[in-house]
């Protein structure tokens, strides 16, 4: 029975590691904006080797 | 809709380089931001290496916008970060000043079409973060501890108070007991903060009860506990604040990026251009002063009061006094503040500073001065009776057991206490009017609080604007009245007025629809008479278009000269006139029909000319209640008399002329075409395209009230059942435990529910219409 200590032990202790990360995320402003996240992810990086041709196409049509 | 996101995906292509020279365009528009103390008031922090500033965008609508403004530093390489917040549609910036200045960063953003929205307020007022973290974390540990303290309970329960290991007990209560502190501390702490305001201003509001359900409850759950004869009703205890802290926060989710609270601050610029002695310089428009000399250029507001000394002055004041036709003004004349020019740049000399300006004045009426009363809400009342009863309850249980028998008394009055908590209660109301005001808010019309659906709900006179409110602001309808006109003879008109830049012309030029051209048009001696009209030769037929007056000089000027006719004299005959009218708001006719058959009294205050008295009269049906050229003070004071006749106004309006009677009347409505740009301070902003629907809305609003009451009537009989149980001094905490969240979930789900079925039968959702593509 005395297990029974242990695990009530363990288990306020994985639910206050719960609240730490949700008091974390509130202070580090992850609520703030639900939106842009989303959109940024889908960014790609790309094309620092294709943005002179682009440059190039904008130039030639002027 | 389409066609914005073209124009984005088109801005994708745009990036790199070859922006760089186009700063040219922009010319002197944001030059006030060169001068270090206006820039100074809007930087956040600033180093020689680095600057933070932030923008408000209100332009910023979809995904595409978040790419083009996160790449920023790809177009200028001064810029070293950028950062969107599409929620509160703001973009914070920073940059390196020593290779790129405030100015060009203004200038690059407007470039790439997100004018950043800077007015005088922003220098005025640091706005502070709207959002609540502190709630959140009350939430949080609320929510944490009363699960927490629910899950120890639960072999309390079980084994119906009889655990036999030695020490388990104990253990699990002492937990409990540790565990609800927090919640007594600080997520409850709000709550008897505005109890305690309450009551020291001898009011009794919702939360005291609730104050006193808590302190009873983990009062006599730490007596338990510390004297060891029970295991307290901490999870019940707990349970009502992480509930009610919970509907609080729904019910508080506003709309971040509108401001409800404007004033004439937020339509001002924030610098201007002065001349003195030649020289062109930037300052702030809270440093100028009466007699100095300021250049106005196209789009630009004018600041304070001035009189014009250079330059064709065309002011738009349509925003101010709902004038839909641009004024023309000659030198000498006087220049009220708030006009917008459009055309070339103009000088001005300021005869009064800006906080004695004509329009600023409206602002120092008192009625700005006074709050919206915030606890006019009816649940108030209901609350009072609900406290009073609840303690007439709790003394007539105590008085029947110190008879009877003495021992009970106590847990009969605790219990009645802790079980009549009137959470369900509040969270009906809550619940309700948060998931309205989500509903509205998909619906294009955005509530300034929970409170506003009240007062909807009991308007019964609804007074509208005319310019803007139920008309389109920059559309038109061109009516053609005379001889009729051959294709050629119109495009000739056409070639004529292309050549005006007086707005009428515009107008005409733009609405004239002209099937083919044959030939080119040649016109010739082309002159315009400022004020009066335009004549011209077009392929040597002389053509003379104007007001009455000038195409015939004999026409009686004083029959009906209005300045939306414009007269057409071709190779010296009369043919006819235009009439310009606005055009409606799709949808108007049947929701003012609609109001009408309602029993609603309409009115109509328009600071325009009457020149259509005719079709709005018909369109308001009862005569006497459509009137024109209302000052800004006389629609304040017809609400406030229309008030002092006990009538609940709704005012519908637009302009700053309407600033005084949206705040007058119980309930305002600003009307926007652009739903983050400018409106004056309200209580709610709709959607221009949504005025059809605005019948539906108050139906709606109406509905809401019948909600709240039915989820009350629930409420109390589940209290009923409650208090049945507590003053025969038999409550056990499991009973507690099980009525109180089964009541509070079970009355959020209904009105969740029946809020959004109403919803689905009172609002028809039409198709989106055109007008939102102008945006």
């Amino acid at each position: 029975m005395s297990a029974l200590f242990v695990l009530i032990g363990i288990s306020i202790f994985v639910a206050a590691a719960f609240l730490a990360a949700f008091l974390w995320s509130v202070n580090n402003g992850q609520f703030e904006d639900d939106y842009t996240p989303s959109v940024r992810m889908l960014f790609d990086d790309e094309l620092k080797a294709a943005a002179p041709t682009s440059t190039e196409h904008i130039n030639k049509t002027k | 809709m389409l066609n914005e996101n073209n124009l984005c995906t088109y801005y994708n292509f745009d990036k790199g380089p070859g922006i760089k020279a186009t700063g040219k365009f922009i010319s002197e528009r944001f030059a006030y931001l060169d001068d270090c103390l206006t820039a100074k008031k809007l930087v956040q922090f600033s180093s020689h290496r680095q600057t933070n500033v932030t923008f408000r965008l209100p332009q910023m609508h979809c995904s595409s916008c978040v790419y083009l403004l996160e790449n920023l530093h790809r177009i200028e390489p001064g810029i070293t970060k950028s950062q969107t917040n599409f929620q509160r549609k703001e973009v914070f910036v920073i940059f390196d000043p020593t290779q790129i200045s405030l100015r060009r960063v203004v200038e690059l953003l407007a470039f790439i079409g997100y004018e950043p929205d800077i007015s005088l307020r922003d220098s005025v007022e640091k706005k502070a973060t709207t959002f609540n973290k502190k709630k959140l974390f009350q939430i949080g540990i609320a929510g944490f501890c009363f699960s927490n303290i629910m899950m120890l309970s639960f072999p309390e329960y079980f084994s119906s108070g009889n655990i036999e290991q030695a020490g388990l007990k104990a253990t699990f209560t002492w937990l409990n007991l540790l565990l609800s502190l927090p919640v007594l501390f600080f997520s409850a702490a709000d709550i008897f903060i505005t109890a305690w305001k309450g009551l020291r201003q001898k009011f009794l509001n919702i939360d005291a009860p609730i104050a006193v359900a808590i302190i009873v409850t983990f009062g006599r759950s730490y007596y338990e506990i510390i004297s060891g004869n029970g295991a307290g009703w901490l999870d019940s205890g707990t349970g009502i604040v992480f509930f009610m802290l919970v509907g609080r926060w729904f019910q508080n989710k506003t709309y971040d990026s509108f401001s409800f609270d404007r004033d004439y601050k937020s339509y001002f610029p924030l610098g201007v251009s002065t001349i003195n002695h030649g020289i062109e310089k930037n300052i702030p428009v809270t440093q100028l002063k009466k007699g100095d000399y300021i250049i106005i250029r196209n789009e630009e507001m004018i600041p304070a009061d001035a009189i014009l000394m250079k330059g064709n002055a065309n002011v738009d004041y349509s925003f101010v006094s709902g004038e839909s036709t641009p004024l023309r003004k000659s030198i000498g004349d006087l220049i009220y503040a708030g006009g917008k020019q459009a055309g070339s740049a103009i000088e001005l000399e300021i005869v009064n500073d800006v906080s004695q300006s004509y329009i600023t004045q409206l602002w120092n009426n008192d009625i700005f001065k006074l709050k919206k009363n915030v606890d006019r809400s009816y649940i108030h009342p209901w609350s009072r009776y609900f406290t009073i009863v609840l303690f007439l309850i709790a003394i007539g249980a105590a008085i029947f057991w110190s008879i009877t028998d003495p021992s009970k008394v106590l847990p009969a009055v605790t219990a009645v206490l802790i079980v009549a908590c009137p959470c369900s209660l509040l969270l009906s109301a809550t619940f309700t009017y948060g998931n309205m005001l989500r509903i509205f808010g998909k619906n294009n019309l955005y509530l300034k609080n929970a409170g506003v659906i009240e007062s909807l709900a009991g308007t019964d006179t609804i007074v509208f604007d005319k310019t803007g409110t139920i008309t389109q602001n920059h559309s038109a309808v061109v009516l053609y009245k005379g001889t009729p006109l051959t294709n050629r003879e119109l495009a000739a008109v056409q070639a004529v007025t292309r050549q005006s830049s007086h707005p009428l012309s515009k107008i005409l030029t733009s609405n004239l629809e002209i099937s083919h051209r044959d030939q080119l048009l040649k016109v010739d001696g082309f002159r315009e008479f400022s004020g009066r009209g335009i004549e011209a030769m077009v392929n040597d037929m002389p053509v003379k278009i104007g007001s009455a007056s000038f195409v015939d000089e004999f026409y009686d000027a004083s029959a009906h000269e209005s300045g939306s006719h414009i007269y057409v004299q071709l190779n010296k005959v009369q043919m006819g006139a235009f009439m310009i009218s606005n055009e409606y708001r799709p949808g108007i006719k049947t929701a003012i029909n609609a109001l009408l058959q309602k029993q609603y009294e309409l009115h109509l205050l328009s600071g325009d000319n009457d020149a259509e008295k005719v079709t709005l009269k018909k369109l308001f049906g009862k005569a006497g209640n459509v009137q024109f050229n209302q000052s800004p003070q006389d629609k304040l004071e017809k609400i406030k008399h229309l008030q002092t006749e006990h009538k609940r106004v709704l005012m519908i309006g637009d302009g700053l002329n309407d600033a005084g009677a949206l705040m007058q009347s119980d309930t305002g409505i600003a009307v926007s075409d652009n739903t983050t740009q400018f409106s004056p301070a309200c209580d709610a902003i709709i959607d221009g395209s949504k005025i059809g629907m605005i019948h539906q809305f108050l139906a709606y609003a109406k509905s809401g009230k019948t909600i709240v009451t039915a989820s009350f009537i629930l409420s109390i009989v589940y209290n009923i059942v409650g208090l049945s149980f507590a003053v025969q001094g038999t409550m056990s905490p499991i009973v507690a435990a099980i009525l109180m969240p089964a009541s509070s979930i079970s009355i959020v789900l209904l009105v969740t529910l029946l809020s959004s079925l109403s919803a689905r039968r009172l609002i028809i959702s039409r198709p989106k219409s055109t007008v939102s593509e102008e945006a």
